[in-house]
């Protein structure tokens, strides 16, 4: 059985990881000013993350919470990790700006640097950038959180090699955001850590629904 | 020369989102891409953006950028050399 080794969420401006809410702020900051708080608390350096659209950012920021303080990246074949991730609204919040920028033809200057973030998919090249991550990834576009979709395709993916797996959910939709990330890895599951878990729809619905948000 | 240097400096930050970079740790003579400031492929196509949306000049040949796009010096430079500062 594959185990679920660790999980992070990010929404209401709170970042959870296991359960537990690790880092908030004011629910009155947007977005924008919410992921540089949270940037700020992960205390790391990676100037990257600065060019990054929303989405990314927040795909970007929760991975981090999730992984870190794991060793599933030493302990699992990079060239055998996927990343799987899926949300409802694409690539629409950047598509938006890329509109934006070029409503006005007397003003016209659309930005190569949010052009490149108009895929939902870039969300994953980030990761696999910064972790070298180089395993089979797909991006799924579903209407809600499909823990189902998730774990069934990623189940198909260990048939066929892959041994661990970046899995979750990246939205941004207008001042709507959220992150649910979790890492599945390859090992027999026991219930001896009460962390770990099992991979299946189950598990997947039941650690996406155990934060109790503060606000 | 080194007021246009200074404002390139700014606008630079601004357009790239060098957030963690202060203007006065970029060095006018460091090479822009590789070493240096570390900009990658899609920075070039910003900074050919920058300098068309802030002083109005269109490089003609791509070829061109980089020998503009060297230094943040080479491309001050260029820009006096268009008389668009």
């Amino acid at each position: 059985m594959d185990t679920i080794t660790s999980y992070a969420h990010i929404k209401h401006n709170q970042v959870s990881v296991n359960g537990e809410i690790i880092f908030q702020s004011y629910p009155s900051l947007s977005l924008p000013e919410f992921l540089s708080e949270a940037y700020k608390a992960l205390g790391v350096s990676y100037p990257k993350f600065h060019k990054m659209d929303a989405q990314c950012k927040l795909g970007f920021l929760c991975t981090e919470f999730t992984l870190n303080g794991t060793s599933f990246l030493t302990e699992n074949d990079i060239t055998k990790t996927a990343i799987v991730l899926s949300n409802a609204a694409s690539s629409l919040e950047t598509d938006r700006v890329h509109q934006h920028s070029i409503d006005d033809k007397s003003n016209y200057f659309p930005s190569p640097a949010v052009f490149v973030y108009t895929l939902p998919n870039i969300t994953i090249g980030e990761l696999a950038i910064k972790h070298k991550i180089t395993g089979e990834n797909a991006f799924f576009v579903s209407e809600q959180f499909d823990a189902g979709l998730l774990v069934n395709y990623t189940e198909t993916l260990i048939q066929s090699g892959t041994e661990a797996s970046v899995m979750g959910w990246v939205e941004v939709d207008g001042t709507n955001f959220e992150a649910f990330i979790f890492l599945a890895e390859k090992q027999k599951y026991t219930n001896k850590n009460a962390i770990f878990k099992p991979l299946n729809k189950t598990s997947v619905i039941t650690i996406y629904n155990q934060t109790i948000w503060t606000h | 020369m080194d007021a246009l240097i200074e404002k390139l400096k700014g606008q630079i930050i601004e357009q790239l989102n060098l957030a963690e970079v202060k203007p006065e740790e970029i060095n006018p003579d460091s090479p822009l891409f590789g070493e240096g400031l570390g900009l990658d492929s899609i920075d070039a196509l910003e900074l050919i953006v920058l300098l068309e949306k802030h002083y109005g000049i269109k490089i003609q040949d791509p070829k061109d950028g980089k020998t503009i796009f060297q230094s943040l010096r080479t491309m001050a430079e260029y820009i006096k050399s268009q008389g668009k500062s």
